[in-house]
């Protein structure tokens, strides 16, 4: 191997990103759009949930009920309603999520001592939503209960929950470094399928290959300058995670940094495997969107938990580096592990990374098929 | 590597190569010998089979048939070594038309890896020759065809080897350029490159040292530009000038006369001069074309290559 020729297409290829404004484009502004996008659409957090009273107490009581919900943040009060059928028409056109009926003897049950019934009424085509506000819901009904009797009570069993890790349970401190994984295994498959099959498609490799460069020369000289570019956008999107949105960032910069340079390595093999195979532009770009994407996003762990899944299912996803990539980034983001936790999969990363990269090189001909 | 091609005088050899595409036979049987040092023609029209040979030799497709070796090294096995000692020039344009005319040399400059204290002196001489130095900082893209070709020429030599490989360098490029760029040809050859050259313009034969005509796959003529005019044209050609060429062809098809088109004059290929002259003569006043002058003239290498592959 020699290091002159590397260089030389190295400096090539840089060159060629450069003058080309849509590779720029791609390289740099699409994973900040991205992220941006991303990190601001998807959220799981529930809150503010549109709500609808129909009180026929009308007592003190029951409203200081509505009141507890409205101040607890997760339901908004923006209608009161005079009968039943008032309510139809908010829960049917989405207006309100949740109605809340409390009957006319609410506030009469409860000073004779009674147990008093409210109804909570709940929209249940976004099943995700509807349960969180049901736990919402009775959560403030029984301390509720709890604080108008007066004297507390000691439950036989008191359960005391702590959230390690995401103690907020923000959504989005979960998604985001996910999402790092997910934006960049798009990005660098997308930018790397096009290297090699351009050269095809413009005629260029027709010369290149008459040439004494070794199959490894020419892929690592085409891997290091995306290489830059993807360890740029790296640390491009931590320090959007971390400055814009907020995400604590427990464990080592370092490890975070080194476990996605490997990560980056294996992608970019990938992404030039499939330039290799793919041979036209169009078929390798197309190629590299669908085999990078898809994966990463459903079966990567990152949105959908892969213990959840069928059996099958999850043998498929040991199989897809970016899980390895998800696991490392949610870890050192947020648990803060070391590389004794991490082991496993920066394991199976590494390895990854070095089979398709051999792949890659084996599957290349300097010939013409 | 240098030893092998100082002790041996040969360049190219190959016998019975062959490559087929499916049913579509490329290249049939073909046997070469280019010696060291030689400018060697290899010509035919579109789709004879040039640019698969050339190929072939250059270690960029394999052969399905046939064995051969360049610059000593075995075309079926080492097509890697072969790659370290020949410049090959393709003949779609090949260079980054994103780059300026400086980063295409130096691209290929560290691809070749051209020796650091040699880098600077190869990169003027190549801008010298394609007559780009003031242009170094120019995008390839804009450059007319003729100085692309040059600079693709240029850079496919950096590295100085001993066999080069042109497939259609000429072609699209004006006459001007196309005699400038023979004159580099000749040049290298003169300094010992061997130069192997495809063309389908059959006025560049007589650039060459030697020649083979390829046609629909299979090489139907082989020798210097002299052998080839003795060899092959027996009969006389004459010079027909008149008005009409288009319709005095037709005429002369149709009775049976050999005839072809060449600029704006006819070629008539005769047995005898004086029969032939009156036939001519005959034939067209009959159908009411003047004949300005009949003249007889020294057969071009077009005028023999248009007979051979009407024989074949």
């Amino acid at each position: 191997m020699k290091l002159q020729r590397i260089k030389a297409i190295t400096k090539k290829e840089l060159i060629q990103i450069w003058r080309d404004p849509f590779s720029l484009a791609m390289a740099f502004l699409m994973p900040v759009i991205l992220l941006f996008i991303y990190g601001y659409a998807i959220t799981f957090d529930i809150d503010k949930i549109s709500t609808v009273v129909f009180d026929m107490d009308k007592s003190s009581l029951s409203r200081e009920l509505v009141n507890q919900f409205h101040e607890s943040g997760y339901f908004r009060v923006n209608s009161y309603v005079e009968s039943y059928k008032a309510i139809d028409p908010y829960l049917d056109s989405g207006r309100a999520r949740v109605a809340i009926v409390i009957p006319e003897d609410f506030s009469k049950n409860i000073q004779k001592g009674y147990a008093a019934q409210v109804e909570v009424l709940i929209d249940g085509s976004d099943s995700n939503t509807a349960t969180i506000a049901q736990g919402y819901a009775l959560a403030i009904t029984e301390g509720f209960s709890r604080r108008i009797r007066g004297t507390p009570v000691t439950p036989l069993i008191d359960s005391r929950s702590r959230v390690w890790y995401n103690n907020e349970l923000k959504s989005r401190n979960f998604i985001i470094p996910g999402l790092i994984a997910i934006i960049m295994s798009v990005i660098i498959a997308l930018l790397t399928s096009l290297t090699i099959a351009r050269e095809w498609d413009r005629g260029t490799m027709e010369q290149l290959i008459s040439t004494p460069v070794k199959t490894p020369e020419l892929i690592l000289g085409k891997l290091i300058p995306y290489f830059l570019i993807g360890f740029a956008d790296t640390i491009l999107t931590i320090l959007m995670s971390t400055l814009l949105f907020h995400v604590p960032l427990r464990g080592s910069v370092t490890l975070l940094l080194v476990l996605s340079g490997v990560f980056l390595f294996g992608g970019l093999s990938f992404g030039i495997l499939i330039s290799i195979t793919g041979r036209t532009q169009l078929a390798a770009s197309q190629a590299a969107l669908i085999t990078s994407f898809l994966p990463a996003f459903m079966l990567s762990g990152f949105l959908f938990s892969i213990s959840n899944m069928p059996k099958p299912l999850q043998i498929v996803t040991y199989f897809i580096p970016a899980r390895y990539f998800v696991t490392i980034l949610k870890g050192i983001f947020l648990k803060g592990s070391t590389l004794t936790v991490l082991l496993p999969e920066a394991l199976l990363l590494s390895l990854f990374a070095v089979l398709i990269f051999v792949a890659a090189n084996r599957k290349f001909r300097k010939r013409i098929e | 590597m240098e030893k092998i091609m100082n002790e041996n005088s040969t360049a190219v050899n190959v016998l019975n190569l062959r490559r087929t595409f499916g049913e579509f036979v490329a290249v049939d049987n073909i046997s070469l010998h280019v010696g060291r040092g030689e400018i060697f023609g290899f010509l035919g029209p579109n789709g004879a089979g040039k640019s698969t040979t050339i190929r072939m030799l250059c270690g960029l497709l394999m052969p399905t048939g046939g064995a051969g070796t360049v610059g000593g090294f075995d075309i079926n096995k080492e097509s890697e070594s072969i790659k370290q000692i020949i410049g090959y020039m393709s003949q779609k344009f090949s260079l980054y038309d994103d780059l300026t005319v400086e980063e295409n040399i130096d691209f290929f400059g560290g691809i070749y890896n051209v020796p650091k204290e040699r880098k600077t002196a190869r990169k003027e001489w190549a801008l010298e020759m394609a007559g780009l130095k003031e242009e170094r900082k120019t995008l390839t893209r804009t450059l007319a065809t003729g100085f692309k070709q040059r600079l693709a020429l240029g850079c496919a030599i950096l590295h100085e080897p001993s066999i080069i490989f042109l497939d259609e360098p000429t072609s699209g490029v004006d006459p001007i350029s196309r005699r400038n760029f023979w004159n580099l040809i000749g040049e290298m050859s003169a300094a010992g490159t061997t130069v192997f050259v495809t063309t389908h313009y059959m006025d560049e034969a007589d650039y060459c040292d030697r020649l083979a005509l390829i046609y629909r796959g299979k090489i139907i003529a082989e020798g210097t530009p002299t052998e080839l005019r003795k060899k092959y044209m027996t009969r006389d050609v004459l010079e027909v000038d008149i008005d009409k060429v288009v319709d005095a062809l037709d005429i002369l098809l149709h009775n049976g006369i050999d005839a072809a088109i060449f600029g704006s004059v006819l070629h008539v290929i005769v047995e005898d001069v004086q029969t032939g002259n009156a036939r001519i003569s005959e034939v067209l006043e009959a159908s009411g074309i003047t004949v300005k002058a009949i003249e007889k003239i020294v057969p071009s290498l077009e005028d023999v290559f248009v007979t051979l592959i009407e024989v074949s």
